[in-house]
């Protein structure tokens, strides 16, 4: 059970920050549809609203995290490219997908998309955030803004786990070592 | 001070718009660069030479992002304004977003 350094950013990448947001994602989209009068008291509302602020500003944080350590530690191990004439490409997964036809489109249509859809659920993320943190309890009478709220935050984690899962299938064909 | 019995939705509709500016320029500079990868304004975007063009493009939709919130904020703030069709908006330009990161998009392209 040894890992290397490359092995342990990937984890900590995909794992830990990519993981912390797609697993919070229902527990704070389902505290913000039920903000509704007729079903939480004042006290309740007001409450719920605390701990969703800290809740939503953690997952954003985290996702935030997890596309630049994705982007700037994890992706540059990734598509490095051989030297010249080298023809062990175990260290160089973009060559190595691309080497064989029947493991190319994980690179072409599978890490082509992550990489750049990623960048989307951090954007969108913020904003619910700083929704959230903007009007507070109020929230709950907001019905519209609510909505698309949430709406925006299904985007993120929409956008977020197509990488994730893409993450983790061309991590299985290729990995980043 | 707002009041915190209705606060304005400005600055909310501001944020929203901004996440769908920042979303669409990232979906249009990634189309742009994967049209043609050999054009200056592809080869602008590497920004990390260890990252290449990556680093460009999403710096691009980051850098809108909040560039267009910091000033929808400042002009929308206090305000109330249409926020059914600015949200409508928002979620346009988030589409624009999905599409322009989306593979088979490019190649419908030509890219």
């Amino acid at each position: 059970m040894v890992m290397n350094v490359r092995e342990i950013w990937t984890v900590i990448h995909g794992m830990v920050f990519g993981f912390i947001f797609l697993l919070g994602f229902s527990g704070a989209l389902y505290a913000v549809y039920s903000m509704k009068p007729g079903w939480q008291t004042s006290e309740g509302i007001a409450k719920t609203v605390k701990n969703i602020k800290v809740y939503m500003w953690t997952l954003t944080a985290s996702v935030w995290a997890a596309v630049f350590t994705g982007a700037y530690i994890v992706y540059p191990w990734y598509r490095a490219a051989p030297p010249t004439g080298t023809t062990d490409l175990s260290t160089f997964p973009k060559f190595l997908l691309l080497a064989d036809p029947n493991t190319a489109n994980w690179h072409n249509f599978g890490m082509e998309w992550k990489e750049h859809v990623a960048f989307l659920a951090p954007i969108a993320a913020t904003v619910v955030a700083f929704v959230v943190s903007y009007y507070g309890p109020l929230l709950a009478k907001k019905v519209g803004e609510r909505r698309a709220m949430m709406i925006f935050f299904i985007f993120a984690f929409a956008t977020a786990a197509a990488a994730g899962l893409f993450g983790a299938f061309i991590t299985k064909a290729a990995p980043v070592r | 001070m707002a009041n915190e019995t209705n606060k304005p939705n400005g600055p909310v509709a501001a944020a929203l718009l901004a996440g769908g500016i920042g979303s669409a320029v990232l979906g249009l500079v990634t189309l742009i660069y994967e049209l043609n990868t050999k054009t200056a304004f592809a080869t602008s975007l590497v920004w990390s030479k260890s990252v290449g063009a990556l680093s460009g493009k999403s710096s691009y939709g980051i850098i809108a992002f909040l560039l267009a919130w910091g000033v929808l904020h400042f002009v929308w703030k206090g305000k109330e304004v249409k926020f059914n069709t600015i949200s409508m908006i928002s979620l346009l330009l988030l589409a624009v977003g999905l599409l322009g990161t989306f593979p088979p998009v490019w190649h419908l392209f030509g890219g």
